[in-house]
């Protein structure tokens, strides 16, 4: 009887919210890595503190933190690394900043990206966050400050988000440490594939792109069979990005696991 | 040879796609955004009465009023550190140094500790150690909870914004203006803030020119030499306010020099156009006050204070030692000072100085311990301190005064002292931080010698003007 109660217990977000056990830096042994990506100042180190009980210096200006921090944490039994990423405004240019940021998602392979965004500007953030999604599947919208949006009378509608962009949409205040619990849990239903994101992908919809990236897609599925977005890398060569350029050479790109191909 | 062909080929339907493709894809992504946006986000009714943020931009980014108010709140937080730092610094240096340091004697005497062992161990690396947490613990634990009290609420992005458009014209990023703002805590994690800038050329500027900013490990012997040479030329009731003024004086002259160098910069070792940015400015937030004393007395006093008694502690001993050993009846800490005296004199410093920024090249924290030392073993002035090597206890700042005017100081010496410990090589750490984020000794050297030369020279041309009309 009593063995039934704890288990039903063990379901239960509120059990394991108060069952969260902060790791610190202690990430010896981690089941699943999280990634947290976002633009600077939305309160991304906010976020890393209270889910790793770390005291990462916060401030309230833009581009604080410019290395990557790391710390652990236990949930429902299973031990997450999590990887605090330095803020960008894109994931394009190539700024070290930028670059650390991409390269994470890209070559480090967490098995969730939580992408944290202020919502009192939410369309500005959302540029990052459909680069992100142009990368990796498993993304989660961390819809951040969402206290500040609501007290300058922004509402918004965080279903309809959700299915827009095909990830979960958590709305959270870190300061208040409102909306962790949940987001708590849809790292644990992305990270162990119990929820399966479908992303929103960007259309780029001009002609002569398509034909270029075509033709390069199927030299590169020639050369890496096993590489899923290869339009992606496509677009990227075009652009003439040099870390992709120098992955592909060296045949780095074809040991990754992408994310499903975007449209073009 | 297939991939370099993939990427031949590429290369080639770039150059046929031609220049705009970056645009093209950007334009996309933000359409895209846009769309999502304006179907999920509902806004209440566009009611822009009063909005409190915009309220206080318009006054502290104003073009007539924004660089007044940056410099008030400077001068106010130097005040209240210089005046509030005063009473728990005797309150340490009585526990640390007049109670601590007897007995340790006493027990080291017990055990029979030869006299040099009790010497380097005591007198050496307990009293530096002792000076060091009584005469920095308290400024940085008033000091830093303001500055994070500042940067909390979200004003540090708006004196980058003041400061851009400056930054900008002399040929520098104007980010450059957030990265001298965390130099002003400590100039190596200023220089890894630099990441942030996205152009090399740029990057280098900002990183050379950091030292500019008065590291905390300075603004201690700042307000100390203030406190002693400026605040006395007034009446006591506007000594506080008159050292302020002169502390943050040496602040403004080190931003005016970070942009001069800059300037100076763009124009020759690193020549380039500004490139633009956007700088975001957040709304303000009402601090939270825990979490600001959690992180400032933390994260950085304490690890500050930390490091600065970590480098203490050697170099406490390594005065000792030289102060210790002598050669031909004289010790080597006063044959180097009497043999670079001349010139050090000649640029209106002494050679007691220079020694002791030799000796506190890893932590900028030690020097005036390190001066007053050196100071009462080349006077021989008898009464105070315990013997060579030895960093004895001073009950105030008279008593500080009174030492260094016994050994020839003056006001001059003062002056240039700050202007000295603004413009010299930056500290060990930082050297190796500039070496490890540039990958190049050439700029760690460049970086290194350029503000020794700058101080020598300041020093020199204050020197000659302050003795023709003085």
């Amino acid at each position: 009887m009593e063995n039934e109660l704890s288990k039903n217990c063990a379901n239960c977000p509120a059990h394991n919210l108060s069952h969260l056990i902060r790791l610190g830096i202690d990430m010896t042994d981690f089941d699943y890595v999280v990634a947290l990506a976002g633009n600077p100042n939305t309160g991304k180190s906010t976020v890393f503190n209270n889910l790793t009980g770390l005291k990462q210096h916060t401030g309230n200006w833009p581009g604080k933190t410019v290395g990557r921090a790391e710390g652990g944490f236990i949930y429902a039994n299973k031990r997450f690394k999590i990887v605090d990423l330095p803020g960008t405004y894109s994931l394009l240019s190539t700024s070290t900043d930028e670059e650390i940021a991409r390269d994470f998602i890209l070559f480090g392979q967490p098995d969730v990206t939580v992408i944290v965004v202020d919502s009192t500007r939410l369309e500005r953030n959302l540029n990052l966050v459909l680069q992100v999604l142009e990368i990796t599947d498993r993304a989660i919208l961390c819809l951040n400050l969402i206290d500040e949006a609501e007290r300058h009378g922004i509402k918004i509608d965080d279903r309809q988000l959700s299915r827009k962009l095909g990830i979960p949409v958590v709305p959270t205040a870190a300061r208040e440490k409102i909306g962790i619990s949940e987001l708590l849990k849809m790292i644990y239903e992305v990270a162990t594939g119990s929820y399966v994101c479908r992303p929103f992908r960007v259309t780029h919809g001009f002609n002569k792109l398509t034909h270029a990236v075509e033709e390069l897609d199927k030299k590169l599925q020639e050369l890496f069979p096993n590489l899923n977005n290869t339009r992606w890398i496509a677009l990227r060569l075009l652009e003439g990005d040099q870390r992709i350029i120098d992955a592909v050479l060296s045949g780095e790109i074809g040991t990754i696991k992408l994310a499903e191909n975007v449209s073009v | 040879m297939d991939r370099e062909n993939l990427i031949e080929t590429a290369n080639k339907l770039r150059w046929q796609l031609g220049d705009g493709l970056h645009d093209l894809i950007i334009e996309s992504i933000y359409k895209n955004a846009e769309e999502i946006a304006q179907s999920v986000v509902i806004k209440k009714g566009e009611k822009q009465k009063f909005d409190l943020d915009r309220f206080i931009d318009k006054i502290v980014t104003s073009k007539w009023t924004g660089f007044p108010i940056m410099f008030l709140l400077l001068a106010l937080v130097f005040w209240l550190t210089i005046v509030g730092a005063n009473y728990p610094s005797k309150l340490i240096s009585f526990l640390l140094v007049d109670t601590i340091h007897p007995f340790l004697k006493g027990i080291a005497f017990n055990l029979h500790f030869p006299w040099w062992l009790s010497g380097v161990l005591i007198d050496g690396a307990y009293l530096a150690m002792a000076w060091v947490v009584s005469v920095m613990l308290p400024p940085m634990a008033i000091f830093f909870p303001l500055f994070t009290f500042l940067e909390d609420f979200g004003y540090l992005p708006r004196v980058a914004f003041n400061m851009d458009s400056l930054y900008k014209k002399v040929g520098a990023h104007g980010k450059q203006a957030l990265t001298m703002s965390m130099g002003f805590g400590c100039n190596a994690a200023g220089v890894i803030a630099t990441r942030i800038i996205d152009s090399p050329r740029e990057r280098l500027i900002a990183i050379i020119t950091n030292n500019f900013s008065l590291c905390n490990g300075r603004w201690p012997t700042q307000i100390l030499i203030a406190s002693i040479f400026i605040g006395s030329l007034v009446p006591p009731y506007l000594a506080g306010l008159i050292s302020a003024a002169a502390v943050v004086g040496i602040a403004i002259l080190g931003i005016a020099f970070s942009l001069i160098v800059s300037w100076l910069l763009s124009r020759t070792l690193l020549k380039g156009e500004a490139s633009a940015f956007s700088l975001e400015l957040p709304p303000y937030r009402p601090p939270k006050i825990l979490q600001i004393l959690y992180t400032s007395l933390i994260d950085r006093t304490i690890f500050v204070l930390w490091r600065a008694v970590v480098f203490a502690l050697p170099a406490g001993a390594l005065i000792w030692l030289v102060a210790n050993i002598n050669v031909n009846q004289v010790s080597l800490a006063e044959h180097f000072i009497n043999w670079i005296n001349p010139a050090a004199v000649f640029i209106g410093l002494n050679g007691v100085i220079i020694l002791a920024y030799i000796i506190a090249i890893p932590a900028n924290e030690i020097v005036i311990p390190t001066v007053l030392m050196l100071t009462v073993l080349t006077t021989k002035i008898s009464g105070v301190g315990a013997g060579a090597g030895v960093m004895f206890e001073l009950e105030n700042i008279s008593d500080v005064a009174a030492l260094l005017q016994a050994g020839g100081w003056t006001t001059l010496t003062g002056i240039n002292l700050m202007l000295f410990s603004l413009l010299h090589n930056p500290c060990s750490t930082t050297i190796f931080t500039i070496y490890k984020e540039t990958n190049s000794v050439k700029w760690a050297l460049i970086s290194t010698f350029l503000p020794i030369i700058l101080g020598i020279s300041i020093c020199f041309i204050v020197t000659r003007i302050w003795l023709l009309f003085g």
